[in-house]
């Protein structure tokens, strides 16, 4: 892989193809998580560790174990399992090193499980055909997209927690409809498709 | 059968890699939990008041096993709550009178007299920013309900103007008393009944203009008290809890008809 693709392929998972934004996948813990600055930065590190991980998991998994086998309709469920046990993994280490982020995170560290973000990062990373090196950078970049948006989002939603809204909007509907703005600001970044 | 075999031994393997790998790991990164933790956390009743002044029922728990709090932290829970954590704790737990808040005003609608008629945010706190509130008194509660507002057990009403605990349902956690801008509320005994329900320290006159059942200061309950447990301060008389024996006699004789005696009210009400 030269540098340009590797350029390219994160950018483009960055930016032009927004795991959140584009694709609209992980939606579940963008809108939960996104109420306060430092547990949406967490959650994004924590998706980031996961994403980067388990690209690089379910590449091997794949290619030394299903391929061979020829058993590829497998892939859902053995990703979901390696995708799982990375969570519990994740869950331990932050309950050992950061019990605050552990807490403020509740339930959505062990949703990260069902996140499909992660799954269809993993899942994309076979259908386009990418190395280990490809799938690796892949993963991390499409984690540090999530991060992007739910970070961004967080910044605009602590704000709109004060700011004078009609009562009809408070809450969750003028948080979907910032994120509509968001989502389409970044359909902006489809011009960067120059690779 | 190749092709059940194979995804069974493939997926079953990596599963138990994966659990190996976790068991490892969870013995690695075992974080020590005080076993008691969840125990406390138990017999606390979890309505997260924030009475005790910690951020929840978890952090009470937490700071009791950390000695940074009484095993009786939880005015919620009371005795019985302090003797199961007591137990729990290894410790013995001094039994506490069931306390209740009681609020310090009689005026109310048909007592008080108003300053002006208030017609805007329906909050005790908002209406005492304009002018001190409606009321001629200033010591006086105002009746918009802040303190039912933020109580967790629905145990404030507001009776005729003014805000009446309902001792049964109050568990003492103090959130009216933090609550109330005219700080009226006070935690007094469960068992206590006789109270002097007024806080104006203004003399005797001017009080008279102010509402038709606050304290003059005539001292009269002063005098009749036989336990020497009531005195005027200020030109109000309070009554030393720990003397009082709630005979009554002070309500007798009170001529404004203040000091009310809530065993016998409690009494008269069935018939």
């Amino acid at each position: 892989m030269t540098l340009t693709e590797i350029f390219a392929l994160s950018l483009g998972a960055i930016l032009i193809e927004n795991y959140i934004f584009v694709k609209f996948l992980g939606i579940c813990s963008f809108l939960g998580v996104s109420k306060k600055m430092d547990t949406a930065f967490g959650m994004g590190m924590a998706v980031i560790f996961v994403m980067t991980v388990a690209s690089a998991v379910t590449y091997v998994v794949n290619r030394f174990i299903l391929v061979p086998l020829n058993i590829g309709y497998m892939q859902t469920v053995a990703f979901i399992l390696v995708i799982a046990s990375l969570v519990q993994f994740v869950e331990m280490l932050l309950m050992k090193m950061m019990p605050a982020l552990y807490q403020a995170l509740g339930i959505f560290l062990p949703l990260i499980t069902t996140n499909c973000a992660i799954l269809g990062a993993a899942l994309l990373n076979i259908t386009n055909e990418l190395n280990f090196i490809g799938s690796v950078i892949y993963g991390l970049s499409a984690g540090i997209g999530f991060t992007l948006a739910i970070v961004l989002f967080a910044s605009v939603r602590q704000r709109l927690i004060l700011s004078d809204c009609p009562k009809a909007f408070e809450g969750f509907p003028i948080a979907l409809v910032t994120a509509a703005l968001l989502a389409m600001s970044f359909m902006g970044f489809q011009g960067l498709k120059i690779w | 059968m190749k092709q059940i075999l194979f995804p069974v031994i493939a997926l079953g393997g990596l599963g138990a890699i994966f659990a190996l790998l976790l068991a490892f790991a969870s013995k690695f990164f075992a974080v020590e939990r005080d076993e008691r933790l969840p125990l406390i956390e138990e017999v606390l009743p979890g309505a997260n008041c924030g009475g005790c002044g910690f951020a929840g029922c978890s952090a009470c728990a937490n700071a009791i096993i950390e000695g940074n709090a009484p095993v009786n932290a939880c005015p919620v829970g009371g005795n019985e709550c302090a003797k199961k954590i007591a137990s729990i704790m290894g410790v013995e737990a001094s039994d506490e009178a069931k306390k209740v808040a009681h609020v310090m005003c009689s005026g109310g609608n048909a007592n008080a007299k108003k300053k002006f008629a208030y017609d805007g945010i329906k909050d005790c706190i908002a209406a005492s920013k304009v002018q001190g509130g409606p009321l001629e008194c200033s010591y006086g509660c105002l009746g918009l309900g802040t303190c039912k507002s933020v109580c967790p057990y629905d145990a404030i009403e507001i009776v005729d103007g003014v805000a009446k605990v309902m001792s049964d349902k109050c568990k003492a956690c103090g959130k009216c008393v933090a609550a109330c801008p005219k700080g009226i509320i006070n935690i007094v005994s469960y068992d206590q009944d006789v109270f002097v329900s007024c806080s104006n320290h203004n003399k005797g006159a001017e009080l008279r203009s102010m509402c038709n059942i606050g304290c003059i200061g005539c001292s009269l309950c002063v005098k009749n008290c036989e336990h020497d447990a009531i005195h005027i301060d200020n030109f109000l008389a309070r009554i030393d809890y720990d003397k009082c024996t709630n005979c009554g006699k002070c309500a007798t004789v009170c001529p404004r008809k203040l000091i009310s005696n809530q065993s016998e009210i409690v009494s008269v009400q069935p018939e």
